[in-house]
């Protein structure tokens, strides 16, 4: 369904330019949840937007429902590949209700019956139609970040790319999101590709994962393999590690992975 | 040493007056402190920052704060004047923050607000200041303490600007640290790197110390004791060992609905709040 | 932090204001009008604001009912009655040409009305177009934009508005132009910098991720961010509106005789300062009273609209 081969991204001139992602090949296929994990600066979230086509600027190959992608993309294929970002007071415009938010990709696609999509999303991810006139002001942060997740899926696209989408929420909130979209994902068959810093995040919603460090990507392995702890690269292994809490021999183990 | 514990908190209050009527952030805290750490877990809106800033006397107006007992060291902190908060704020008690972004003065020189910190408690010159921030930045493993003196707070990395406020704050030799999310914006592998400086240095000065988060499992591995927060009230207390034995429903429901690496089980349990959360009091902590 | 338990309503709120207040609007009017009252409560609270804007409404007022408050005809000239003080007959005296001051004070108020419409109509819109066009494209746009826009700024805006007036020729329309040209610039300005501020916000990612157009989301993502700044800085501006009205007025460029515009007014009551103090005092005290009024008005407008406080 995805598939990257090669990608290269740097940002920056000259003296400054820095490589964000450095030759990283990956597949993904349909049906299938993919975790994408690493640290900051290792590049996760960039790949992401390259996919996304948010991102102009990098060289290599993407192809997206087996149909490669140029940088810049025709507006059908929003209409297959869509996301989630990782920040639900900053992914709505604080002056659009809720309505509003969600009218506006059907209004772009000129798609029939707007009202109709507009109550389904809403009912799909769980909230009722008293939220649809409201503010984002006036949610919660978990609120926030389902309407996100309805404006994203409005569109019915298969592929769903996901930036940290539970990072910024209180714990009890990131479990019913987790939740949700494993329904989701059940119900539409989506494809998707979930970027976080947190192994058991990964681990709760996807099959396969690959370790990204500094650009590049260091391990591919499966959510089992991860579970019982068959890293084969030492710096997932570490990650692992770091994970699992605090632990004073182990934080003394830890190495700079170039 | 004498057996007076460090800190001791009875029914703090923190208030909020609002047009709506009056805000409880803290809303009946109690507890006490010797030379151990301890955690206060919480979700957002628990008041876990608030109760941490409270003992420091840095709420923001127009909070009101009120305590049947608030002591550090045996001394009433609830009456004292601006001047002898001061004079505790720093060598008596320390902060450290979420963010050395904001926390750091972004105009001078790392080295130099170090310095300054320790000039501030102690009369020394400005020479033996400098030395001594060489020596803190030594402690808290920078490995090349000469540079980093010399660097603005924009020239260096998230963990290493953590580290310098916790240089900064440890100069004077305070007795108790309140540490806010110190590792909440930093990687992982980071975080662990400066929980071992914090461990270290606080266990060698015979320090105590209140960790504030809500990462239940980091607090659980690091502290000796946890306090669970909910809607401002304290509704668990106990050992940091014994948290999976934790008997009150939103400690279990946190826990449960947490996902693990070690648990193959797909959907996690969410967590319903019982309005009588908001009213009872915690069970009794069990004995140490 | 709100803990309902602990929090006390006031009781006794009529209907509607539940009905403006839910959490749970059921349409897109009850949700606009809840947000005007809302921002409507804050503004109310502070005096000063209410003060300006019953100034700003009284202008309205006045402007709107002028023949029927006056009491006599603005153009009347009466010569024996010429240079009469403020008493019974003439409230605010009469002029050198023995016309009411009063009656052509609340007729003058129409054309002050009319300037500052104009303006508010016309600069900030070209400002905030080119703005946001500027600051969202970036690139060789926005360089180009800005140097327009920086060019346009060097001119002081008197001696803008005198060349243009000197080259179309006096009245009050084109008055309203010269101001109009010369005002846009710190509206562009304004919207530029807002722009630049939310360009890289993840709402604006997710709108270009669903397919829109620039022209989109310049038009319904960018500029509602920008309006609120605007409207503030506007009517702010009203008063330095006004006064470059009156200083054209006063050199004889802008409204011409007879019309009583406040300018004009003061100029034509120049000669005779010292012992008819009241032919230029007058029109220069409804100058202050309206600038103080937009004034108060702007800063109330920006407790209300301020974006942070959002």
């Amino acid at each position: 369904m995805i598939r990257v081969e090669d990608l290269r991204v740097a940002f920056g001139q000259d003296a400054n330019r820095v490589t964000a992602v450095d030759g990283v090949s990956l597949s993904v296929r349909e049906g299938e949840c993919f975790g994408l994990v690493g640290e900051s600066g290792s590049g996760k979230s960039t790949v992401l937007r390259a996919v996304s086509g948010l991102n102009h600027d990098w060289t290599g190959r993407v192809s997206v429902a087996g149909a490669n992608q140029s940088p810049r993309r025709a507006k059908g294929f929003f209409k297959t590949c869509q996301m989630v970002f990782q920040d639900p007071y900053g992914s709505l415009h604080p002056r659009h209700s809720v309505d509003r938010i969600l009218a506006e990709p059907v209004a772009i696609h000129g798609l029939d019956d707007a009202d109709g999509r507009i109550d389904r999303a809403l009912r799909e991810v769980g909230l009722g139609p008293s939220f649809r006139f409201r503010y984002p002001h006036q949610l919660s942060g978990g609120q926030r970040q389902r309407v996100a997740i309805a404006r994203a899926l409005i569109l019915e696209p298969r592929v769903l790319l996901l930036d940290e989408p539970t990072s910024a929420l209180d714990v009890s909130v990131q479990a019913e999101i987790l939740n949700l979209l494993r329904r989701l994902r059940a119900a539409h068959g989506l494809t998707m590709v979930l970027v976080s810093h947190n192994l058991a995040v990964v681990a709760n919603l996807c099959d396969r994962l690959a370790v990204m460090n500094r650009g590049r990507l260091v391990e591919e392995l499966t959510v089992d393999a991860l579970r019982h702890g068959d890293a084969r690269q030492p710096y997932t292994q570490q990650l692992l590690r770091a994970s699992q809490g605090y632990d004073r021999a182990t934080a003394e183990s830890f190495r700079d992975f170039a | 040493m004498s057996d007076q514990p460090l800190l001791e908190v009875s029914n703090l209050r923190v208030a909020f007056p609002t047009r709506q009527g009056v805000a409880e952030a803290v809303r009946g805290v109690s507890f006490t402190l010797g030379r151990e750490k301890l955690g206060i877990v919480g979700e957002s809106g628990s008041g876990k920052s608030m109760t941490g800033r409270s003992i420091l006397r840095l709420v923001p107006p127009p909070g009101i704060v009120t305590a049947d007992r608030l002591a550090f060291r045996g001394e009433d902190l609830r009456d004292a004047s601006e001047k002898r908060l001061r004079a505790i704020r720093g060598s008596g008690i320390a902060m450290v923050m979420q963010d050395p972004k904001f926390s750091l003065n972004p105009v001078m020189t790392v080295g130099r607000q170090i310095a300054e910190a320790y000039r501030v408690h102690s009369k020394a010159s400005a020479r033996e200041a400098k030395r001594r921030a060489l020596e803190m930045l030594e402690a808290v493993r920078i490995r090349d303490p000469e540079r980093v003196y010399d660097r603005y707070p924009h020239e260096v990395s998230g963990g290493m600007g953590q580290r310098i406020m916790i240089a900064m704050m440890l100069i004077p030799n305070p007795d108790l640290l309140i540490a806010d999310e110190p590792t909440s914006a930093l990687d992982v592998t980071v975080q662990m790197q400066i929980l071992a400086i914090l461990d270290d240095l606080c266990g060698q000065r015979g320090m105590g110390m209140i960790f504030v988060s809500h990462d239940l499992n980091l607090v659980a591995s690091f502290c000796d004791r946890i306090l669970i927060m909910y809607a401002g009230r304290v509704v668990e207390s106990c050992p940091a060992s014994e948290l999976r034995d934790a008997r009150h429903p939103y400690t279990r429901g946190l826990l449960d609905s947490l996902p693990r690496l070690d648990d193959p089980r797909r959907d996690l349990p969410v967590l319903t709040r019982d309005p009588a959360w908001l009213t009872d009091d915690a069970p009794p902590e069990k004995a140490r | 932090m709100r803990d309902k338990a602990a929090v006390t309503m006031s009781d006794a709120s009529p209907p509607w204001r539940a009905w403006l207040t839910t959490d749970t609007p059921q349409s897109r009017l009850q949700a606009r009008l809840g947000r005007a009252w809302t921002g409507w409560r804050t503004f109310r609270r502070n005096r000063m604001a209410m003060a300006g804007l019953l100034i700003v409404l009284a202008l309205v007022v006045v402007a709107a009912l002028a023949p029927l408050l006056a009491p006599h005809h603005p153009y009347e000239q009466d010569l024996a009655n010429r240079l009469l003080a403020p008493g019974p007959g003439h409230w605010l005296g009469t002029d050198s040409f023995g016309r009411d001051i009063l009656s052509r004070l609340l007729y003058g108020a129409r054309l002050t009305l009319m300037i500052v419409a104009l303006v508010a109509v016309t600069a900030p819109v070209v400002g905030l177009l080119i703005g946001t066009v500027a600051g969202y494209l970036g690139g060789w746009t926005d360089a180009a934009l800005m140097r327009v826009t920086d060019i346009f700024l060097a001119f002081p805006k008197l001696i803008l508005a005198l060349a243009f007036v000197a080259a179309l020729g006096p009245g009050i329309e084109n008055a309203v132009i010269a101001i109009a040209i010369t005002s846009w610039p710190p509206y562009a300005r304004i919207a530029r910098a807002e722009t630049l501020t939310v360009r890289h916000a993840d709402f604006i990612s997710a709108a270009r991720l669903q397919g829109a157009s620039s022209l989109r989301i310049i038009l319904g993502h960018i500029m509602p961010l920008c309006v609120a700044s605007l409207v503030v800085r506007v009517t702010l501006d009203m008063a330095g509106v006004i006064l470059t009205a009156a200083g054209l007025g006063f050199l004889g460029l802008g409204a011409q005789p007879p019309l009583p515009e406040w300018g004009a007014m003061i100029a034509a009551g120049r000669q005779n300062v010292l012992e008819q103090w009241w032919v230029a005092a007058m029109p220069g005290f409804a100058i202050f009273i309206v600038s103080l009024g937009f004034n108060l008005l702007g800063d109330g407008l920006r407790d209300v609209l301020d974006p942070k406080g959002d």
